[in-house]
């Protein structure tokens, strides 16, 4: 998928129509295919566990895309992401639930409605950059979330509110295994729409506000207009991928929705790369994982008793927490373009081996 | 109208205020020096009440030694940070630094919550508490402290700045790096005292807020607190943190006052800065005091 940024050397494109394919080559375009083809067939196989991160990675992924939209491509820092996040799986309940509307189409209407609501607060967007920005969404987030505990008609205050489940053609989507095709289905779809974004005129516009934004308003380009449309496709990207959350689990709770939350979606979309849409995918994969694979460490010491197991399960929260904190910084020093560079670097050095350097 | 309550929060607020004040000074302190945006410094308060209560109840030494310890362990603390976390970071961009920041911050909360758990725990007692009446109104004599606290602090950062050397040394690298390494002061130096002054001082109020409310996970959150009242006061100016944290901490208790007495829909003590926050950056972002960012192309 196209990244718009560095590419290494020998990596030559002669038309503007090779430089904006969505798919680099055919083999990527059959690779793609083939893995999603292989995707389908995956519930006959896999045990309920591994289809369980699958749909957490997909949903998570939608909204870190969404994230890496503003941030990485446009340039826009958010500490709120996890409040729309919020703000779109109680949208879609409350859409569904209120107006007897059906599921498969409250999602992309909850997306909309937390489209508003985020363009709403990226309106001091349009005045303020950087750090003041990240200060002006760290004040969306806690509203949002106030918002959340008081606004009882909306999302059911304390008490949390009922999603139903997807249910399309008289089919309901609410066991692991079918929820597993509409949360591959949206996955695709979303980062199918991400890449043609990124390629288009839109896109084109949101990299040059990143990259300097004074020329990109001489160049003709409206600051205001694209600052807040990046704002707009983000919380749409949260809000879908909320949506999916609720309907998935059935039932949504504000209790969820914290800065923390927040602060782990930036940490998805560093880790993987900013400003790369493959990036956001493999972060949402590495963070996801990361407490399996910690969880199954604390075990592993557990079992040769250096330290009771007790205790170290107990404390599995806080060791998330820390391992979250600690690879958002080993990242930004060691590695701050992500995953995504490191992956392009290792593609480059096989395709040109051995003369790659 | 309940005219004596109103009084008892506008008090409060001006205490609570003042300390807020201190707080945003600290936080100043990093951004004008090493253009930093800490969002780790409510981690300052906790760790610095943390330890200070370990050495009082796990080490049971006298207050004035574990006071001691605390200073020096957060001047450490500080100076280790700088070094290894944000010399590295020097020239990136903005949004890459308050993400180390960040970082710092949730690795450390979640450290402080393995180390000494979730619950609030209160200090031994230290001071004799009682309660002094003033003008018809009973003040609490940790609150009183937490006043002489603050101007001291605040008095402090005034001299240090006018008269002492390494003070003179920090405004002038605050003004212009170049011309400041080029007078043959080191900047590495500067950065390094700038965070530690800065983790210092804060250990120093979460020691202060721990003995009058306990110490616990929330001593974190006085961190993210401090941003409404720097934004108000202006991001690059110390006297404006100190306004801006009175105001904001008479605000906290007017909207107690208003939400008890009328509104009734709670909370909104803590949720009215954030409001307030938006509101000035949307007409006046720059805040009282700051610096207007005027940029050439």
């Amino acid at each position: 998928m196209i990244t718009l940024s560095m590419r290494p050397c020998g990596d030559f494109r002669t038309t503007y129509k090779a430089d904006t394919r969505i798919f680099e080559t055919r083999f990527i375009l059959l690779a793609t295919i083939l893995s999603v083809v292989a995707l389908c067939f995956a519930p006959l196989f896999l045990d309920a566990y591994y289809l369980t991160l699958f749909i957490q990675i997909s949903y998570l992924g939608i909204a870190a895309l969404g994230l890496n939209i503003l941030v990485g491509f446009t340039g826009q820092i958010s500490l709120g992401h996890g409040a729309f996040f919020g703000f779109g799986a109680f949208a879609s309940a409350w859409i569904s639930n209120s107006f007897a509307i059906p599921v498969w189409l409250s999602i992309p209407l909850a997306g909309v409605l937390t489209m508003a609501v985020g363009m709403m607060f990226g309106l001091p967007a349009a005045r303020i950059k950087g750090l003041y920005l990240a200060i002006a969404t760290l004040s969306a987030q806690f509203i949002i979330e106030d918002f959340f505990a008081r606004a009882e008609w909306f999302s059911g205050g304390s008490y949390g509110a009922a999603a139903d489940p997807v249910s399309l053609f008289g089919m309901n989507f609410d066991s692991d295994q079918s929820f597993f095709y509409v949360a591959l289905f949206a996955l695709v779809f979303m980062y199918l729409w991400g890449t043609n974004l990124m390629r288009s005129r839109d896109g084109r516009a949101f990299v040059a506000v990143r990259d300097h934004y004074l020329s990109a308003e001489i160049m003709g380009i409206n600051l205001t207009w694209y600052r807040l449309l990046s704002f707009g496709v983000s919380s749409f990207y949260a809000g879908i991928g909320g949506a999916l959350y609720g309907h998935y689990l059935g039932f949504v709770s504000a209790e969820g929705f914290t800065l923390m939350m927040s602060v782990q979606f930036l940490a998805m979309i560093i880790i993987g790369g900013l400003g790369s849409v493959q990036g956001a995918l493999l972060g949402t994969i590495f963070i996801v994982l990361l407490p399996e694979v910690l969880e199954a460490t604390v075990s592993l010491i557990g079992s040769t008793g250096l330290m009771e197991p007790g205790t170290l399960v107990e404390n599995l929260a806080y060791f998330k927490e820390m391992a979250i904190g600690l690879v958002i910084i080993l990242f930004l020093i060691f590695e701050p373009d992500g995953l995504a560079h490191r992956w392009k670097q290792i593609k480059s050095y096989w395709k040109f081996y051995p003369f790659a350097y | 109208m309940n005219t004596e309550l109103l009084l008892q929060l506008t008090i409060n607020g001006l205490i609570v205020g003042l300390l807020y004040g201190v707080i945003a000074m600290c936080f100043v302190l990093i951004y004008k020096s090493t253009q930093v945006v800490n969002f780790a410094q409510g981690e300052f308060l906790l760790i610095g009440a943390w330890i200070c209560w370990a050495t009082l109840v796990w080490l049971q030494l006298p207050f004035w030694l574990g006071f001691i310890i605390t200073l020096a362990f957060m001047t450490l603390f500080g100076i280790l940070i700088q070094a290894i976390f944000l010399k590295p970071m020097i020239g990136e961009p903005i949004i890459s630094v308050i993400m180390v920041t960040i970082g710092l911050s949730m690795f450390f909360q979640a450290l402080m919550k393995w180390i000494f758990g979730v619950s609030a725990q209160s200090y031994p007692q230290v001071f004799e508490t009682s309660t002094v009446t003033i003008g018809g109104l009973n003040v609490e004599l940790a609150y009183i402290m937490s006043l002489i606290f603050s101007f001291l602090m605040m008095a402090g950062f005034y001299w240090f700045f006018r008269y002492s050397r390494m003070g003179l040394a920090m405004r002038a690298t605050a003004f212009d790096q170049q011309v400041a390494s080029s007078l043959g002061i080191s900047v590495s130096k500067v950065f390094a005292a700038s965070w530690a002054i800065s983790a210092m001082v804060s250990a120093t109020a979460g020691i202060v807020m721990g003995m009058v409310n306990g110490v616990s996970d929330a001593l974190s959150f006085i961190g993210i607190k401090v941003f409404p009242a720097v934004i108000l006061g202006g991001l690059d100016s110390i006297v404006g943190g100190v306004v801006g944290g009175v105001i904001i901490g008479v605000l906290e208790n007017l909207a107690e006052f208003i939400d008890s007495q009328y509104l009734h829909v709670g909370n909104l003590y803590t949720i009215a800065p954030f409001y307030v926050l938006l509101i000035i950056l949307a007409f006046k972002p720059y805040g009282l005091f700051g610096t207007k960012d005027i940029e050439r192309i």
